[in-house]
């Protein structure tokens, strides 16, 4: 197993992997307050990124409401959390299967009745978008004026109940980024995962060579939303406040495509390489505006918008392809 | 000698349009039956409706003695018939290798076998050699016996070809033929094939049927269905060489 897991990686990627990984966990030890809260970002949008690669870049199928799965996710836990003392770890017990039955709600619905493509990707918008209004009037979570956790005390860390420092929410993320590179890696090599490419690649040219097609886009779908809602619960307890405009709203759905497109679609390091190009593109845009004094409302995410057309113009196929290229860093692709 | 494949007066309609009519045929275990006619004859459509892309309209279509018309093309294929696209529609982006592997998992749970499956099929397609590179990066000849090694790979009992050897040199269609011949010999492997290249059907089929607006006018071994008449007038023409 662990033989396969490292198949057709160099070794001296796996060199530089390992120390990547030493350096992001001793990473807090000395990091700013500031540093450590982009740092949660970027695994933040890693861990999502690479769940969404799962329907989008391993079995092609667009998913543009992925909020959906991280507001379930993070209202189910909170609610749980507040109204009965509920611990998130026990809340993702509830969390991920809501967020797995409403991927397998989508998917029963576009995959039954050939909702494919562009439509099946505003169909995941829609669905999105009535929970977020569903949400706006659901009494039992706050309805519009937002669900609160109470605060924490940064005096000590409690991991079961999450409260606590930024730096243990952001180990929760870093072990989570390592945790869904290591499984989405597994499935790759998996019969699931062929068959998933094979659907990516011509979905009747799958079905001719026996794959049933409708089952394992349904597998794709449930296991991404499943792992997205983790994020969910993880957003909740750090932010400590939901609101349905906020975690439901289109514009975190499309923050989480952003690291994977930017990245490297359907490929594992893609998603983690393009969330730290993203956030750290984010990061310089806001200093420099802020160090020529320019405070309008929006150039931030106007200049962003256009340095990321820059780097989608330069590498269509995405950072990680080219960077692994040019340094030789695999022997064939997985 | 008992039919692997049994079609009886299967019809179907786009619209006003008879695509196939009534036709009735049987495919010997073991043989190699071919079906030829002008574009637009209703082969492919035929071929769709047993591969399970169409439902016919009517008749039926029996698969090693159970009904198989309507069903999907994959529980189809799963049950043993497997085609080829008569435009190819290999997985572009992936290595000629896992095309291959793709279709070696179906009946197989463990990759690696079915890796050492799928090299054993690109061996006997004169593909090994170029196992490693990309689907998309192949020329015409070779993404065709691409084609055939993934279905092959699915372990059928009968493979459905749609013109396989379309655009083909002639030094392409005579490896192609050897290769059929092989698998039909050697693999005991029943082959209904669709075929415009009359070299190609001469030298493989055992059996061929011809069709013509959608109906069957002719059928019988190579050598009298190009004699027949009927056949002459509505596709070979009259000069044909035999």
């Amino acid at each position: 197993m662990i033989g396969r897991l490292t198949e057709g990686i160099r070794p001296r990627t796996l060199i530089i992997l390992a120390a990547l990984l030493a350096f992001f966990i001793v990473a807090p030890l000395f990091a700013s307050d500031y540093l450590l809260t982009m740092l949660i970002l970027i695994f933040y949008f890693a861990y999502t990124g690479q769940s969404w690669n799962i329907m989008m870049g391993f079995a092609g199928q667009l998913s543009l409401g992925h909020a959906l799965y991280v507001g379930l996710g993070a209202y189910a836990a909170a609610a749980l959390f507040v109204h009965f003392g509920m611990a998130p770890w026990l809340g993702l017990a509830v969390a991920v299967p809501i967020s797995a039955a409403a991927g397998a709600f989508i998917g029963f619905l576009a995959f039954r009745f050939r909702v494919a493509g562009v439509y099946f990707a505003v169909l995941t918008i829609a669905v999105a978008e009535f929970t977020r209004i569903g949400f706006d009037h659901l009494q039992w979570t706050g309805a519009s004026a937002g669900l609160f956790l109470p605060v924490a005390q940064y005096a000590h860390n409690d991991l079961w109940t999450l409260r606590g420092h930024p730096a243990m929410f952001y180990y929760v993320l870093l072990a989570a980024t390592a945790f869904a590179f290591i499984a989405c890696r597994a499935m790759l090599q998996s019969r699931m995962g062929y068959f998933w490419l094979a659907i990516r690649e011509d979905e009747e040219a799958a079905r001719s060579a026996g794959i049933d097609t409708f089952r394992y886009k349904m597998l794709a779908v449930v296991i991404s939303a499943a792992m997205t809602s983790f994020a969910g619960v993880i957003y909740a307890f750090y932010y400590n406040n939901l609101f349905p405009e906020q975690v439901f709203n289109i514009s975190q759905s499309i923050l989480i495509i952003l690291a994977p497109m930017v990245g490297g679609l359907g490929t594992l390091f893609g998603p983690i390489l393009g969330a730290f190009v993203i956030e750290t593109v984010a990061e310089a845009m806001r200093t420099l505006l802020q160090w020529f004094g320019v405070d309008l409302p929006g150039t931030n995410q106007l200049f962003f918008g256009v340095v990321l057309l820059f780097v989608v113009l330069a590498v269509p196929e995405g950072v990680w392809p080219w960077l692994s290229k040019r340094m030789g860093l695999m022997e064939r692709e997985p | 000698m008992s039919a692997l494949l049994a079609v009886a007066g299967v019809t179907k309609r786009f619209r006003g349009l008879i695509a196939v009519d009534r036709v009735t045929f049987e495919v010997p275990a073991g043989g190699i039956f071919a079906v030829i006619g002008p574009n637009g004859a209703g082969k492919t459509t035929l071929f769709n409706m047993i591969a399970g892309v169409f439902r016919p309209d009517s008749g039926t279509i029996d698969f090693a003695g159970e009904q198989i018309a309507g069903l999907s093309p994959d529980r189809i294929c799963r049950r043993g018939i497997s085609r080829t696209f008569q435009i190819v529609r290999p997985f572009p982006a992936l290595k000629v290798e896992d095309n291959v592997t793709i279709g070696a998992l179906l009946h197989r749970k463990s990759v690696p076998d079915a890796r050492a499956h799928a090299r054993e099929v690109l061996r006997r397609l004169d593909l090994y050699g170029k196992r490693e590179q990309r689907a998309s990066a192949l020329t015409l000849p070779d993404r065709k016996r691409l084609e055939v090694a993934r279905a092959l790979a699915t372990d059928p009992k009968l493979l459905l070809l749609d013109e396989v050897m379309a655009g083909l040199r002639p030094t392409e269609t005579d490896r192609m033929v050897r290769i059929l011949k092989e698998l039909n010999d050697e693999g005991r492997l029943t082959i209904l094939l669709i075929e415009h290249v009359m070299r190609a059907v001469m030298a493989l089929a055992t059996h061929v049927l011809v069709m013509h607006h959608g109906a069957a006018i002719s059928e019988g071994s190579p050598g009298e269905v190009v004699r027949d008449p009927a056949v002459i007038d509505s596709y070979l023409g009259a000069e044909t060489v035999v």
